[in-house]
């Protein structure tokens, strides 16, 4: 399939050559996570928020903590899907003049130091008005390894996942709660990466009331896919990691990761500490994921 | 049931084969359906429930007797003689939706998604406003079938128009006030959009304008199509023809969309949309979308947008809080490439000064959103000869907008 790689060529460099596509580092995160007989934790981040460099450090501490795949958030001034906590941090970042681009910058210096995978977490309305073959381009060439556009349902996401495809990004398509049998399949199978499955119906924010006994779609997505099915939205505690990786094979927490850096910033506290606040929390989810593989 | 149908028009949604959405809800290449997963089978439920009722012609006799017995329609088409007579051109019509219950031409539309909501089994209602007239609408809706309604409105929006949300809350609605964003319309919507995510099993959304996810642009053009229907056959018994030229305000675009759908076809009849000019054409001083946007996606729609080159969306503004939204109906969007309508602009201070020149010529106050159908049409049938008909379409009353009036015309202390 890859006419860079030669007969000859050796498996460490065959390893080497796979992080350089972006796709298969997804795929071999999962697969490295699970020789650790783990399931994958996937934190989530706002780009920008608080600023880049305490991201940039974010994202480093998250790797060294063993997240297999780290979701970035691209701020949107109007998102519907998420919640108060990640809306806030939006526009906060935005207030501060962040753009698109800034993202991609931030991605191309965390890029080289880290091994786990990033993706993007962007509206069609970003896409759209910056070309989608084009922004798909600039997010493959910063370091991203895959995207998920959340507003972008299945039967508009021909042109999108085609885009994604030809930069070699991983295109990761959502389930709901509510979708029917059918769609689930196109869902799966128009999905590279992962399919994300989303817990309950509503926003992006932390709940208590979050369950797992109603997922009972996890297996069809996964052969329909392919791929490995993680679930978010609501997940927010090391015990509702653990929950959601009994039938799951990840977790997305992105509220609850969000809120405790909203609360460092509120609290005064410096970068290190408040990188180390969010290390020791993406740790207990990371130990929550390790119980259950 | 036999529903008195006025002036013999056909309560049936027009046939729109020609400039009507497809399958995925496209017009052209705008429209379609850009929304989070979760709200999917919501609107999935809402489009196959209202292409059931679509063809049903006892729904809309139902709807047509409401409308009549409730709303009070038809409602008149006025000749403006001493408007016409001070333009000194054109002569010029007002079709008088200002006269419909609550005050504007949004309780078509209210009234038609209740009675669908009804059908769905729905028992709660949520809507967006900006102005406060579709929160209104949808209020007095819900209060007319005896359903719970909850209306979000932006904080900013809810400081200019306190009447309506006291109004609101008098007819049993209950009013949240959005401090995110702009705080503003679209801010409203986003927050409507995110309720109605995890209440769809028992919640209709009843958007106000011509836009949003499929069916919503189509549907609502079909409730507001009532507007032209009457408009068509009150003009030709008036004059014994059809108008040369038809003039509407468009913010979302459903007072105008209304109007002009049954005279699509008719292309001797000039259609045109008056966006809002704002202060000027600078971005953040307007929203004329079709005027000086681009094509985008804005909640749950491929349409016309202002915003910047990220695609994060731009400030607008306009005096009136109807009109003042960054994007626009998607049949618009259509409309506008494929050149069947003229969309244009008025600013601030036209659309003020028409507001009080109508008041003074005619004893009717409009809406700020209709006063810029008004400035424009005047502009217009200036240079027009006096066997030309114009028709504005009169979509609002203005009670709503005098002190905000008064104060821009430096009558009441700020």
């Amino acid at each position: 399939m890859d006419h860079r790689l030669g007969a000859g060529a050796t498996l460490a460099q065959q390893a080497a050559k796979r992080a350089d596509m972006p796709l298969e580092r997804i795929q071999q995160r999962f697969a490295a996570s699970a020789s650790l007989r783990r399931r994958a934790v996937l934190p989530y981040f706002t780009s920008g928020f608080p600023d880049a460099s305490t991201v940039e450090a974010m994202i480093r501490r998250a790797d060294d903590v063993g997240a297999t795949v780290v979701e970035l958030g691209i701020p949107f001034s109007d998102s519907i899907a998420d919640g108060r906590t990640i809306q806030r941090s939006f526009h906060d970042v935005l207030k501060q003049g962040w753009t698109v681009e800034d993202t991609f910058q931030l991605v191309a210096r965390v890029r080289p130091r880290v091994e786990c995978a990033l993706v993007a977490m962007v509206s069609y309305s970003l896409v759209w008005r910056i070309g989608v073959q084009d922004f798909m381009n600039r997010a493959a060439r910063c370091g991203f390894d895959g995207v998920i556009v959340p507003d972008v349902p299945v039967e508009e996401s021909m042109i999108a996942a085609g885009a994604a495809g030809r930069a070699d990004l991983g295109y990761v398509g959502l389930v709901a709660p509510t979708t029917t049998s059918a769609r689930r399949k196109l869902i799966a199978r128009s999905s590279t990466g992962f399919v994300y499955r989303i817990a309950i119906s509503g926003t992006t924010g932390e709940r208590t009331d979050f369950r797992v006994d109603a997922m009972n779609d996890i297996d069809e997505l996964r052969d329909a896919a392919g791929a490995p099915v993680c679930v978010g939205f609501g997940i927010s505690t090391a015990e509702q990691v653990g929950a959601a990786c009994v039938v799951a094979d990840g977790a997305i927490v992105g509220s609850a990761i969000v809120r405790r850096i909203a609360d460092a910033v509120d609290a005064g506290q410096s970068m290190d500490d408040l990188v180390d606040t969010v290390g020791g929390f993406l740790s207990e989810l990371i130990t929550g994921a390790a119980h259950t593989a | 049931m036999i529903a008195m149908i006025p002036m013999n028009i056909d309560v049936m949604p027009v046939d729109d084969k020609k400039w009507g959405p497809d399958e995925h809800g496209r017009y052209g290449e705008f429209g379609g359906r850009f929304v989070p997963e979760t709200l999917m089978a919501a609107v999935t439920e809402l489009g196959e429930a209202y292409e059931a009722v679509r063809h049903e012609r006892e729904f809309w006799e139902t709807l047509w007797k409401s409308l009549t017995e409730y709303v009070g329609r038809p409602t008149p088409l006025y000749r403006a003689d001493r408007l016409s007579k001070k333009i000194d051109g054109a002569t010029i019509y007002l079709k008088r939706e200002d006269l419909n219950h609550t005050g504007a031409h949004k309780i078509n539309n209210t009234m038609g998604q209740l009675l669908l909501a009804q059908r769905m089994g729905k028992r709660r209602i949520i809507a967006e406003t900006g102005a406060g007239q579709h929160g209104v609408a949808t209020a007095t809706a819900a209060a007319c079938c005896g359903l719970e309604c909850v209306v979000y409105m932006g904080a900013e929006d809810v400081r200019r128009q306190k009447l309506n949300v006291f109004r609101m809350e008098l007819l049993g609605a209950r009013v949240v006030s959005i401090s995110d964003g702009q705080r503003t319309l679209k801010d409203a919507i986003n927050a409507a959009m995110r309720d109605w995510m995890a209440t769809s099993d028992h919640t209709h959304y009843v958007i106000g304008s011509v836009m949003g996810p499929h069916p919503y642009p189509r549907m609502v053009r079909d409730f507001q199509t009532v507007i032209g229907k009457e408009t068509k056959v009150q003009m030709v018994e008036a004059t014994g023809r059809l108008p040369d030229c038809v003039v509407a305000c468009v913010g979302g675009g459903s007072n105008a969309a209304g109007v002009f759908a049954p005279f699509l076809d008719d292309t001797d009849v000039r259609l045109v949309g008056v966006e809002a000019g704002g202060e000027s054409l600078t971005p953040g001083r307007h929203a004329a979308t079709l005027s000086v946007g681009a094509p985008g996606v804005l909640h749950g729609m491929h349409t016309y947008v202002l915003q910047n080159a990220d695609g994060q969306t731009e400030q607008v503004h306009s005096i009136s809080a109807g009109l003042d939204y960054p994007g626009v109906g998607p049949e618009h969007a259509h409309w506008k490439v494929s050149g069947r309508v003229d969309y244009v602009s008025a600013g601030d201070a036209a659309a003020l000064k028409a507001f009080t020149t109508l008041c003074e010529t005619e004893g009717i106050i409009p809406a700020l959103e209709s006063a810029h159908a008004v400035a424009h049409a005047a502009k217009m049938a200036a240079d027009m000869p006096p066997d030309q008909n114009v028709v504005i379409n009169l979509s609002g009353r203005g009670d709503k907008d005098v002190v905000e009036a008064g104060r821009l015309l430096g009558r009441f202390e700020e």
